[in-house]
């Protein structure tokens, strides 16, 4: 991801002034994929948008007029409460996730085993989702490995209700975007350059200050991607509260499935997609731009180091 | 007391005899090299313990021998199961392999084609289909879900496996795009006007110089969008009819409806595939890091 957004601030590519005049292949190249994604993206999406302006037709589908009803259903404090719910949800987990995922990356970019390190990151993110709901589900559940240890050291009697409920959403959800926030985490301390911390504390810094006000601003881009990384999908998380979660953890994810599949109230269905799409977007360019501004940062840099380097060869030719 | 003057001597050694600064270097190069357990380790630690630890659990109760949670005794009979007892898991898993195989195949050609297409030239309407492609990656599945459910049902086509083909294409692309980039990134483009200039022409410079340069991109595209689409379940669950079931799917229905252990033998089976993936991809996981 980090590639697509460094491209931009690139120069043109060299070849440009050179083949002006011959024949330019990058729209044929470029296009197929382009199209693909209009007709199954862009076209699903926007049918979505016109959707959640109509009217809900009897029998599930849509009637052609236009409608703010969706909407208004949308203010219903009940689905307040869900928005709401859904939020503070995906920011518990994110912060969790984030607070176990920087040091995670800062250790794993520090030690010489890094390959083994994201062999191990890698195979749990990779293994089937629903293997790993379904296995933290027999963690859980009232006669799962938690409970009958607590009952064999005599903690409790019967067993705790610990499957179903928020916190079980929540540790669940960590679980499976923990990855996803380490390998951003990773790779930007892994680029990071440590004399600048050795420099802070010849200065005098403490470790705290050092890793605060020098490490934490230097991998920022790579903290943002990790936060959308987490935040987004578990925002939009359908799975992890149906399986894990009881009624006091249902999420906007599944409010849409059952508009679409159970209430057939398509209209309203499309207008909760619309109020997660407009905060994802919102949340992918919050990444951009912070990434042009790295970008940015980093080219005035390198011109400085330029322009100390010509400055001192001169002075070594005189 | 006793243990205080011990102390006390001790330290008045210590001021007596500063280490050397050859001492200070040396024990600060060894421990750069044999840190001691620092927080970020610990945590690191903790970490992988917490990821593996309900995959181990799974693994254990693979090999129960009786049906509950209380852990009876070794046995294979859920692996015996899986392999005699369960029809529709091998036309599930027939289903999620050839549509693995066929999206991974198109995203895969379009996504490379796209990358040199955007990489290497300028021209109108890049900077758009640079956004179009991002975005799939980022959004939630829920969305892309619905979207094209919605979106098939407007347009009245059957759902089935060439639906289910069409989303996974779509959700692999942007990855493949990013994989290869990340090559033809560090692609010299020089050599191809090298080509150009000694008469080769484009598809000629495309089979003999570019395709075999960028291939390591091209096949950890091609895996990625393997695995993916073996793996995805959200997007699936939306756009699939009856009669395409795949192998997420089959586990789905296998959690919702009855659990039998089987499912535990069957999530042994799929971690040591992935296993055996991640290990032939090896080479490529810190590319694949870095581009997340």
């Amino acid at each position: 991801m980090n590639e697509e957004i460094k491209q931009p601030e690139k120069p043109p590519a060299a070849n440009q002034r050179t083949r002006l005049n011959t024949f330019n292949p990058g729209p044929l190249y470029a296009w197929p994929m382009g199209i693909w994604f209009i007709i199954f993206f862009l076209a699903p999406l926007l049918i979505i948008i016109i959707y959640s302006f109509m009217k809900k037709g009897l029998y599930g589908g849509v009637e052609p007029v236009f409608s703010l009803n969706a909407y208004s259903q949308m203010l219903n404090p009940k689905y307040g409460i869900l928005v709401i719910r859904t939020l503070k949800i995906s920011l518990i987990s994110t912060v969790i996730t984030i607070l176990l995922a920087t040091p995670c990356g800062y250790a794993m970019a520090r030690s010489k085993h890094q390959t083994l390190l994201l062999f191990l990151i890698i195979i749990p993110f990779w293994t089937n989702s629903l293997i790993r709901i379904f296995a933290w589900m027999s963690i859980l559940n009232n006669d799962g490995i938690v409970n009958q240890l607590l009952r064999k050291a005599g903690f409790i009697k019967d067993h705790l209700q610990l499957l179903y409920t928020q916190g079980a959403v929540i540790l669940v959800s960590v679980y499976m975007y923990l990855p996803y926030a380490i390998l951003p985490i990773f790779t930007s301390i892994d680029r990071f350059d440590f004399s600048l911390l050795e420099a802070a504390r010849d200065l005098g810094a403490t470790k705290a200050q050092s890793m605060y006000k020098v490490l934490i601003p230097g991998i920022k881009s790579g903290l943002v991607t990790a936060i959308i990384f987490t935040f987004i999908p578990i925002f939009g998380a359908y799975t992890v509260p149906l399986l894990v979660g009881g009624k006091d953890s249902y999420m906007l994810g599944n409010i849409i499935v059952d508009q679409v599949n159970k209430t057939r109230n398509w209209p309203l269905a499309a207008a909760f997609s619309m109020v997660i799409t407009v905060i994802s977007t919102i949340g992918v360019m919050l990444v951009l731009i912070s990434n042009k501004n790295e970008a940015a940062l980093n080219k005035t840099s390198t011109k400085e180091d330029n322009y100390v380097s010509d400055k001192t060869s001169s002075g070594a030719a005189k | 007391m006793n243990t205080n003057s011990y102390f006390a001597l001790k330290k008045s050694l210590k001021k007596s005899k500063p280490p050397t600064e050859n001492a200070t270097h040396a024990r600060k190069s060894w421990k750069k090299r044999n840190p001691h357990l620092s927080f970020s380790k610990t945590i690191l630690f903790l970490t992988i313990l917490l990821l593996f630890i309900p995959l181990f659990v799974i693994i254990i109760y693979s090999f129960n021998s009786s049906k509950g949670s209380d852990f009876t005794g070794i046995s294979l009979i859920w692996y015996k199961k899986l392999l005699f007892g369960s029809g529709d898991l091998w036309s599930a898993l027939w289903n999620s392999l050839i549509i693995a195989f066929t999206s991974a195949v198109v995203s895969t050609i379009l996504g490379t084609l796209a990358s040199i297409g955007i990489n290497w030239y300028r021209f109108r309407g890049r900077s758009f289909i640079q956004t179009i492609s991002f975005l799939p990656m980022v959004l939630p599945e829920v969305i892309i879900g619905v979207s094209m459910l919605i979106f098939f049902s407007g347009i009245k086509m059957p759902l089935g496996l060439f639906t289910i083909f069409a989303a996974h294409t779509t959700f692999c692309l942007p990855f493949v795009l990013l994989m290869v980039s990340s090559r033809i990134d560090e692609f010299d483009f020089s050599i191809i006007e090298a080509a150009h200039d000694l008469g080769a022409t484009e598809s000629q410079t495309m089979r003999k110089i570019v395709i075999p340069a960028i291939m390591p991109g091209i096949m950890s595209g091609f895996m990625m969008s393997v695995t993916m689409s073996l793996e995805d379940f959200v997007i699936t669950f939306f756009v699939s009819g009856p009669g395409s079931t795949t192998l997420p799917l089959y586990v789905y229905s296998m959690i919702r409806f009855g659990v039998s252990p089987v499912i535990n033998a069957l999530s042994f089976v799929m971690i040591i595939a992935t296993c055996l993936i991640a290990f032939t991809l090896r080479k490529g996981l810190k590319s694949f890091a870095g581009n997340r």
